[in-house]
């Protein structure tokens, strides 16, 4: 549940929705992605009211990668990855086209070698790199992820965060929820922090994420540390 | 992917055609094949008139039951959907003894029965779809709900075939027992007038298929209306299913056997499966329709007698290794 929140983006940018469990962060997901119906108000991409867009054109616009997707999926990655075109044509068979997004995607996750493995068969961090490598085989101008980094460890998370900076650079809007908070502040550069379905804070890291606004939303103390390089980190912890 | 569905679909097909051409020669009753290549009667005859008409509705039926199980199955996403464990089938034969049972004259006609199989048929699915959609039923409550629907179904047409007078009776007894008869070349044009067009919308859909069997929330952030989806499938395994059932009576588990062991030899892909499924499915009625007629013979086993006495184990086991 979501309530009053009023706010826009453009590309290229990378943004994190952070909050407590229940506030609201896979809900305001949803809605971007138009995939939920919002009560009132709206929720508009390009001008465009998304829940109401054509399917297909909506993914064209948006690639979502949603939190639950189950792990028995008896496809193989290449056929997974390839999920990413059915917004581009509903041919039977994938064209030229399709198979060379496919191998972009593949490229850019490193998952070359990964291409016939059964997508049922891999790590929980192996599948969440499949799963972003369809949502760029997309090739949507906005990639929107829901905890991405659960299920991986921290060689593959720095990676994640890396492709997510690439993303940006290449001119994408990159929306991301995330309980890492640390990282957020780290890699994004700009936070949207939600507190029971409300907009508690908007704006850069070191602002929206300020020690006592976060100590009052999650009820615990938080810390900002900064090292001899000037590097800043965000702790908690009683 | 491209190539590997052509050979399957053209090996299928070629062995559906091989078994379609070498069953209308097998039967209860000898054959003179010296009569029968000289165009002589009596063998010609029952060839032309029984056997090969009988045959081809064999392999349609068989083929669109296989084809809606694997439909549903991919719908639904669980295994154990078919035509008949989602109540379509006794909601068609319902509709069907009804239009029996209650028409006026001793015999009703094809389009009457017909039109109230698929009448059944599309409540039913109406409704099996609706709660999956609207009260958001899991596909096992859903299963579950197709079962009790089975069980009110079959408790009316029992109702309705102990009201009914003696002729009445019979020829419902008959109809239930699930049977390939034959029927006029006539009939066969009005059944693959309708079962063709629809098929090929449902072997259209395969790539879609495919993606709506990761879950809704992948399917609909890959650009995937899976509401409209459902409710097309939905409404094309009813036309399959009613349409058929109408001809032959319930015919079980052709649905299941089919589907299931084609994906555990040519994979999950639908765009392999369905084709498999359609050219299978035919194959395999013709072969149990084949059974039937001559096992017993002069006796004949109803073909739903054998797909049953099949597809029973064949359940059981499916549920053993699940």
């Amino acid at each position: 549940m979501v309530d009053g929140i009023d706010a826009s983006a453009d590309g290229p940018g990378l943004i994190a929705i952070v909050g407590p469990n229940g506030a609201g962060k896979s809900t305001l997901l949803d809605l971007i992605a138009g995939q939920k119906t919002p009560a009132s108000g709206s929720c508009r991409l390009n001008g465009h009211e998304a829940h109401s867009m054509p399917r297909a054109a909506l993914c064209r616009l948006v690639a979502h990668v949603p939190q639950l997707v189950p792990g028995e999926i008896p496809f193989t990655v290449e056929e997974v990855v390839l999920t990413g075109r059915i917004p581009y044509g509903r041919g039977l068979f994938e064209n030229d086209e399709d198979r060379a997004a496919m191998e972009s995607a593949l490229r850019r996750t490193r998952l070359e070698g990964f291409r016939e493995r059964r997508f049922s068969a891999l790590s929980g961090g192996e599948k969440q790199r499949v799963l972003l490598a369809a949502a760029l085989c997309q090739e949507a101008p906005m990639v929107l992820l829901d905890e991405p980094s659960a299920h991986l460890d921290p060689e593959n998370e720095a990676e994640m965060w890396e492709l997510l900076k690439e993303l940006k650079a290449a001119g994408k809007l990159v929306i991301v929820v995330t309980h890492h908070l640390g990282l957020a502040a780290q890699h994004c550069d700009r936070v949207w922090l939600l507190e029971k379905g409300k907009l508690a804070a908007d704006g850069v890291p070191c602002d929206a994420l300020e020690a006592g606004r976060l100590e009052r939303v999650f009820r615990v103390p938080f810390y900002w540390h900064q090292n001899a390089e000037g590097r800043v980190f965000l702790t908690y912890g009683r | 992917m491209r190539r590997r569905a052509v050979v399957v679909m053209a090996w299928s097909a070629l062995g559906a055609l091989a078994v379609a051409a070498v069953c209308p020669f097998i039967g209860g009753s000898g054959m003179d094949y010296g009569k029968l290549w000289r165009g002589e009667g009596p063998d010609w005859g029952i060839f032309v008139n029984l056997r090969v008409p009988r045959t081809l509705l064999a392999f349609l039926t068989g083929a669109v039951l296989s084809t809606a199980g694997a439909l549903y199955q991919a719908l639904l996403r669980d295994a154990l959907a078919t035509p008949s464990s989602l109540g379509v089938t006794a909601a068609a034969a319902l509709g069907a003894v009804a239009a029996l049972a209650l028409g006026p004259g001793d015999e009703a006609g094809f389009p009457v029965v017909w039109a109230a199989a698929l009448g059944g048929a599309g409540v039913v699915i109406t409704l099996v779809a609706a709660l999956g959609q609207v009260k958001r039923f899991t596909s096992f409550t859903l299963l579950l709900t197709g079962i009790a629907i089975s069980g009110i179904c079959t408790a009316l047409v029992l109702l309705l075939h102990s009201m009914a007078g003696l002729t009445k009776a019979f020829q419902i007894s008959h109809w239930l027992m699930g049977g390939i008869d034959a029927v006029e070349y006539s009939v066969l044009g009005w059944l693959a007038l309708v079962l063709v067009p629809v098929s090929w919308w449902v072997l259209r859909q395969a790539r879609i298929l495919n993606v709506v069997s990761y879950g809704e929330a992948w399917a609909v952030g890959r650009g995937v209306d899976c509401r409209k989806i459902t409710w097309q499938g939905f409404a094309a395994g009813a036309v399959l299913v009613g349409t058929t059932t109408a001809v032959t009576g319930p015919i079980a588990f052709v649905g299941l056997i089919v589907p299931h062991l084609l994906r555990r030899i040519l994979g999950p892909d639908h765009r392999v499966l369905l084709p498999a499924c359609l050219f299978g499915g035919g194959a395999f009625l013709v072969v149990c329709d084949a059974i039937s007629r001559s096992v017993l013979a002069p006796v004949e086993i109803p073909v739903g007698v054998t797909t049953a006495l099949l597809g029973g184990p064949f359940f059981v086991w499916l549920l053993w290794s699940r």
